[in-house]
């Protein structure tokens, strides 16, 4: 067993646990900052909604679903000029957030709307029937409403972000991924690839473990 | 006192404008309970979500308290909203705030309340329905009836004068509707709120309203004092919704008129009328033999009222019948 982990570095594997959890985290925390109010935009402007923009509504769900449908792999090649620009380099753990923020804040967006949605008509009814204005209605009614879903939300895109941060391992983008490519590819270091393989496995499980958690402490149905 | 003049509501659907709603001329005045019953897709909802604009007209006016809804500026309309609760079958409440929040949220959107002020409000709101022990708890885990006294008590919220109910009693069970019903009728008499009632349930409108609107295919057929229109209903419609309340199966009460014998009269006794045994005296007095059809005592609000229908032989009829209605009862000749 000691000898079929012999290529294993677990101060390696350590640094890179955290620079996973650091990209990850960075960028799930950027994603739902904007993933929100584009969620809750694509909502309001939607279809027989409080502020129905068939142009706008056409236009941001053209843009959300251009991001969602080009693979990540080529968001992380096309962002790099970007990259670069906003964070002075494409490579690393910071050279990874930027198209990771993009990757994920378009999905987030979706789950928010579908969140949204969620919510029964009658809610907003009976919060316009008191005569609330529009932000009244989405802080006070609809996003507490929606919270568990949103919940949700966060949950399935933070465990999309773990697989993505693996893939910007590809260009060099650091952490688990690109210790398994590094190591565990380029060199045949099958144990690396299993060792990482199985952290990811478990960062995933935990991930999902925890988003239950929370949608069922904030669900009151 | 609310006025409909010269309504229409039309929807698009599929491209064709189909007629939802068209009442050339309803008020309903300060103060009362009106009913308005009709069946499913009658416009019922419709007519009810113009009053506070959740619907606009396509056509004509809405005038509430001498006010044109429908040219309130965005900021005037909200104002006007809070003058007006609103209660729903399905209850509306936000799963996510407790019941004290719940009640809470219209005085919180209006903002024109301190903190404190909004507590002592909500305490005394859920004491008047009823719910003091549950002000901690989330919807989910009250009854509907409990449901439905939080949704009354944060429609009474901001102090409105007319209070809106969309078949606020239809998921509810006979026991809990009576106490639901009850609530509004005390909530009427207390506060001299103006109640609009939609429901398809005529036992509703018998025991709350004062007067009532009957509904068909978008129109207002029938409107009237709720003891006219339900004991001498003229349109089809009422007159389905009146025999539907009294249990009555139509074709099998026909068949009875059908088989009896001699003169078929509807006789209704109101007030005093009720308990007094004139009947017994009158067809002594004429020698007139009668059986009885149909028959039931009942109240309208809080009025007493007996409803006969008997098929009469022998006898001096046409005497008997005028000795009735010179007391006071109403005679209707069927047949
Ligand atoms: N948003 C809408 N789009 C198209 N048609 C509508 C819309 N809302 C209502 N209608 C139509 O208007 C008519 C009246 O509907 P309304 O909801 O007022 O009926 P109701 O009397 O309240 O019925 P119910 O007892 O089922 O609630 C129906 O024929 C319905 O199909
Ligand atoms: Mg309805």
């Amino acid at each position: 067993m000691t000898q079929w982990l012999v290529n294993v570095d677990w101060l390696e594997i350590g640094r890179a646990c955290w620079d996973t959890l650091v990209m990850v985290g960075v960028s799930l925390f950027f994603a739902v900052l904007l993933g929100l109010p584009l969620g809750i935009a694509l909502f309001l402007t939607g279809k027989r909604q409080l502020l129905e923009q068939p142009i706008v509504y056409a236009v941001l769900s053209f843009v959300v679903n251009l991001l969602r449908s080009v693979p990540f792999v080529i968001l992380l090649i096309v962002m790099i000029p970007v990259t670069v620009v906003l964070v002075g380099t494409s490579l690393g753990v910071p050279g990874a957030i930027p198209p990771l923020v993009v990757g994920g804040a378009p999905l987030f967006a979706r789950l928010v709307e579908t969140a949204l949605r969620e919510v029964d008509r009658g809610i907003v009814e009976a919060t316009q029937a008191m005569g609330a204005t529009v932000p009244q209605i989405v802080f006070g009614a609809l996003l507490p409403e929606a919270l568990p879903g949103i919940l949700a939300g966060v949950t399935v895109t933070s465990i999309t972000l773990v697989s993505y941060a693996a893939m910007s391992g590809v260009i060099g983008g650091g952490g688990l991924g690109d210790l398994a490519i590094r190591f565990g590819y380029q060199r045949f270091q099958t144990d690396v690839m299993v060792i990482t393989v199985a952290l990811l496995v478990v960062l995933v499980q935990l991930l999902q473990m925890l988003g239950d958690r929370l949608v069922l402490r904030f669900s009151r149905r | 006192m609310i006025e409909f003049d010269g309504v229409r509501k039309t929807y698009r659907v599929r491209g064709q404008e189909t007629l939802a709603l068209e009442v050339e001329r309803l008020t309903i005045e300060r103060g009362e309970v009106f009913g308005i019953v009709g069946h499913s897709g009658a416009g019922k909802s419709t007519l009810l979500r113009l009053i506070n604009l959740l619907e606009r007209p396509s056509q004509g006016r809405v005038v509430v308290e001498g006010e044109d809804v429908t040219r309130l500026a965005p900021a005037q309309l909200r104002a006007f909203r809070r003058r007006i609760g609103m209660i729903f079958q399905h209850f509306n409440l936000l799963s996510s705030k407790t019941v004290a929040e719940n009640v809470a949220f219209p005085l919180r959107i209006a903002g024109t309340e301190s903190k404190a002020a909004i507590a002592a409000r909500v305490e005394e709101l859920l004491a008047l329905v009823g719910l003091s022990e549950h002000a901690g708890k989330y919807p989910a885990q009250l009854s509907g009836g409990q449901k439905q006294r939080v949704g009354i008590a944060r429609a009474l919220a901001c102090r409105p004068s007319i209070l809106l109910s969309d078949e606020a009693t239809s998921a509810l069970d006979p026991q809990t509707t009576r106490s639901v019903l009850q609530l509004l009728s005390d909530i009427n008499r207390r506060l001299g709120l103006t109640i609009v009632l939609v429901t398809h349930e005529m036992d509703a409108v018998r025991r709350v309203c004062d007067r009532v609107a009957v509904m068909d295919g978008g129109r207002v057929v029938e409107t009237g004092p709720v003891s006219e229109v339900f004991l001498h209903p003229r349109h089809p419609t009422t007159r389905e919704f009146v025999l539907e309340s009294e249990h009555v199966d139509t074709s099998e009460f026909l068949e009875n008129l059908r088989k009896a014998a001699g003169r078929v009269v509807r006789l209704t006794f109101k007030g005093e009328a009720t308990y007094r045994p004139l009947l017994g005296e009158v067809v002594r007095r004429f020698g007139v033999d009668f059986s009885i059809l149909a028959g039931r005592i009942d109240h309208i609000k809080n009025v007493p009222y007996g409803q006969l229908t008997l098929s009469l032989v022998g006898g001096d009829v046409e005497e008997a019948l005028q000795a009735l209605a010179g007391a006071g009862v109403d005679v209707e000749v069927l047949r």
